[in-house]
């Protein structure tokens, strides 16, 4: 049993508090993401040159050939900083996909501009009528001579404004809702019939609706199976799940921390507020669920590559973990923050919307304690 | 013990339901539906229409031109309010300042200010906290020194809502330092136009700016703008805040969004085939919060029964901002639960209904985020609700 880190992740972890500690003072991060792009390609620049955006990639396809747990040290500490470069959109959600399901070719035509910090990549999955329901997919790709024209509408895809390929979900055969039959394809953002409808988000980043009308794309565009994409969107997005968990568990230290140093200098009826016991106690709490979430973190991440059932069933788990304890350090926060925690110039309301929205995203409590139930092997 | 409403109370209803659906001005509610309003045009025309009714001061003695309503009337007027979608009476003026002079202020006072309120024809904001007098109101440093016939003020007040639309402002500032902290504190009314006031907005984290810091320096107001006594200020105030948590119970409100929330889930898709209505989690979260809406709508009532048999709402009414805010928050956050990842798009220059053409997600979605953002202020404002708690142990049970 050893819950400690290696030498290279400590060194890791390091690299990264620094990038956050230099480039993510409040203001820096306020300016960027009121900037139309929204993220700093400087900074995603710096990414590449640090060898984080190679860091999960095979060492065959220019990658690090990295582990889950450096994954998370990254999103921990980029969830401290709010940071807004999409990390998980293109490294984790997509690159996952692609380190599954893609061809050599496609991982070479791809993955050296992503490494290299050239390529920004997002995956279109989600469709309005489909709420969390990965298999919900009425976005059709008809076969056409070699190739396949795709079209439908996918809603909130992460990352897409600024995606140079997008890699997307469509139903090569059967009922709106089968699991089979569902292709993913990779996609050029600037492709004929590509048409997209940008956005921030509530949480600072961006995404975009996208509609695709009669899209053609090749037989070469197909990654992994022809009707076998669900599963890889599936183990991707438990993938993506456990970096946004580590990313959760980075703003809830973060706001924790605020939070008791707060408590420690609003000086209210003669006494820091810390002093009221109340307080204590509901920043006691605070505490404990982020401790529960770290450790469910752990749990999650070293269970993430043994692809059994058990690790579906640890992830759905983390996601109700973060999702309850998200909302109730997000919630209590702003509380004894008072005033302050309400305004747009303090972190404390930042943290809070991106705490909240990591609810919202991949599934959320309601969604994954079903999941967590259904995936029970005694049951 | 009897709930059912009489003849005449039920008639009074349907006069409230048609005046709503028929001489208020319909603009304003369809603004307020699409969640484009209301604007400040809308808020004023709003309580113009309702006084030119005689419904504006619904608290109000009928001597100054209140509306004298029984307890069932005032019950029933705010539920035909919020299921037309009226906007929210803005509380500085009707519900917080009127009462204050009506009860406190001199013959004078009364003449030159209530008609002004009870018509709208003045915009009141409430000038009380300070970045270092929120929970711990009564250690607030606003100061008012005399000089002759006028009193001169200095000093920052925050938080304060709607103060960029505000004519005037009625404010606790420090009269005497020397005293306990409570008794050198006095209830003042100034005029927003008095030379070397600055507001200056403050941006809350769902993007509004309803809230800002009005700074006060070397401010002449007339001496005869002190309400009451100097150094009674705490104690006016006092029933003052009573008066604010009854009001921030919003019951009604909260009915007509959970009525909202099922309309909206009625159809919205589960991903599953069916609708999220028909999904027990969700079900369950929305029943859990109308069971509690239920409770409070009795407790409210009891409350509202209790005032007007005579007297101002005790302590108890501490419970029904708690549990008013929390179920307000409860609601909001369904809201965001219902929206899922259309929760997520961030639109604030969507001011016109039909302007979603591309279609980003259902049209409640957008306004799912800022409202729950915005909504964790209720908790915090008019007395936190650890401040409250703090009320009732003392007050209620005498600990």
């Amino acid at each position: 049993m050893d819950f400690s880190f290696s030498e290279e992740q400590e060194l890791l972890r390091d690299s990264v508090v620094r990038f956050v500690r230099e480039n993510y003072t409040f203001d820096k991060r306020h300016a960027l993401a009121l900037r139309d792009d929204g993220f700093s390609r400087d900074n995603w620049k710096m990414f590449a040159d640090l060898g984080w955006l190679a860091l999960p990639f095979a060492e065959d396809d220019g990658g690090l050939d990295g582990a889950a747990a450096d994954t998370m040290i990254i999103m921990e500490e980029l969830g401290k900083g709010l940071v807004l470069e999409p990390f998980l959109a293109t490294v984790v959600l997509a690159g996952g996909v692609l380190r599954r399901a893609a061809s050599p070719a496609q991982r070479e035509a791809v993955l050296p501009g992503v490494i290299g910090g050239e390529t920004q990549l997002a995956v279109a999955y989600v469709e309005a009528q489909g709420r969390y329901n990965l298999a919900d997919v009425t976005t059709t790709a008809k076969a056409d001579g070699d190739g396949y024209i795709i079209d439908g509408h996918k809603g909130v895809v992460l990352n897409g404004p600024a995606a140079d390929t997008l890699i997307v979900s469509a139903r090569t055969s059967g009922d709106q809702r089968d699991s089979s039959g569902i292709t993913l394809f990779l996609v050029d953002a600037t492709a004929e019939g590509v048409t997209r409808r940008d956005y921030p988000t509530q949480d600072g980043g961006r995404a975009s609706d996208i509609d695709f009308s009669g899209v053609k794309v090749s037989s070469e565009a197909v990654i992994g199976d022809v009707g076998g994409g669900l599963q890889v969107l599936e183990d991707s997005i438990d993938e993506t799940i456990v970096a946004i968990g580590a990313e959760a568990v980075g703003a809830m230290t973060a706001l924790h921390s605020a939070t008791v140093e707060y408590a420690g200098t609003r000086v209210q009826f003669g006494v820091p507020i810390g002093k009221f016991q109340v307080l204590q106690h509901r920043m006691v709490e605070m505490f404990m669920e982020c401790e529960q979430s770290k450790s469910m973190l752990y749990r999650a991440a070293m269970t993430m590559d043994n692809g059994s059932v058990e690790t579906a069933r640890t992830v759905s788990a983390l996601k109700v973990q973060i999702g309850k304890s998200g909302r109730f350090v997000g919630q209590q926060a702003v509380q004894i923050h008072g005033g302050m925690g309400m305004t747009d110039e303090l972190n404390v309301g930042h943290y809070f919307k991106r705490l909240t929205m990591i609810n919202s995203l991949f599934g959320n409590i309601d969604h994954h304690m079903r999941r967590f139930a259904a995936l029970d092997t005694a049951a | 013990m009897d709930i059912e409403f009489n003849d005449h109370e039920l008639a009074f209803r349907d006069e409230a339901r048609a005046f709503f659906e028929n001489t208020y001005p319909q603009d304003i509610l369809e603004r307020a539906r699409a969640g484009t309003g209301p604007t400040k045009d809308d808020m004023v025309r709003s309580q113009k229409a309702l006084f030119d009714k005689g419904w504006a001061g619904i608290n109000w003695p009928k001597e100054y031109g209140g509306t004298g309503w029984s307890a069932s009337e005032k019950y029933l007027f705010e539920n035909e309010m919020a299921r037309a979608d009226v906007p929210p009476i803005v509380p500085f003026g009707l519900g917080m300042v009127g009462p204050i002079i009506y009860s406190f202020g001199n013959d004078e006072q009364k003449k030159r200010f209530l008609p002004d309120i009870l018509a709208t024809n003045v915009w009141w904001c409430q000038g009380f906290s300070e970045s270092g007098a929120g929970s711990d109101l009564a250690s607030l440093r606003t100061k008012a020194v005399r000089d002759g016939d006028d009193y001169i003020v200095n000093g920052t007040k925050t938080w304060t809502t709607l103060a960029q639309h505000a004519d005037w402002i009625f404010c606790l500032v420090r009269t005497d330092a020397d005293v306990k902290a409570q008794e050198g504190i006095s209830f003042i009314l100034i005029d927003m136009a008095s030379p070397g006031i600055t507001v200056n907005p403050i941006i809350t984290i769902d993007g509004g700016d309803e809230i800002n810091e009005v700074n006060f320096e070397d401010v002449r107001v007339p001496a005869d703008h002190l309400i009451g006594e100097e150094g009674k200020g705490w104690t006016y105030a006092k029933k003052l805040l009573t008066h604010e948590r009854t009001g921030i119970a919003a019951v009604a409100r909260s009915k007509r969004q959970l009525e909202k929330l099922k309309k909206i889930t009625a159809s919205e898709p589960n991903g599953g085939g069916a609708t999220l209505m028909e999904d027990d989690d969700f079900r369950r979260r929305m029943s859990e919060v109308e069971i509690e809406l239920m409770a409070l709508e009795f407790t409210d009532l009891r409350t509202l029964a209790a005032v007007s048999t005579g007297g101002a709402p005790g302590p108890e009414s501490s419970i029904l901002k708690i549990k008013g805010t929390e179920i307000q928050q409860s609601v909001t956050e369904l809201f965001v639960e219902a929206a899922g990842y259309y929760a997520m798009p961030y639109m604030p220059d969507r001011n016109e209904p039909g302007t979603n053409e591309f279609g980003v997600g259902p049209e409640f979605a957008i306004h799912a985020g800022p409202r729950y953002f915005n909504m964790r202020k209720t908790s915090i404002y008019g007395g936190s609700n650890e401040i409250q708690k703090n009320i009732i142990a003392k007050a209620v049970l005498g600990l």
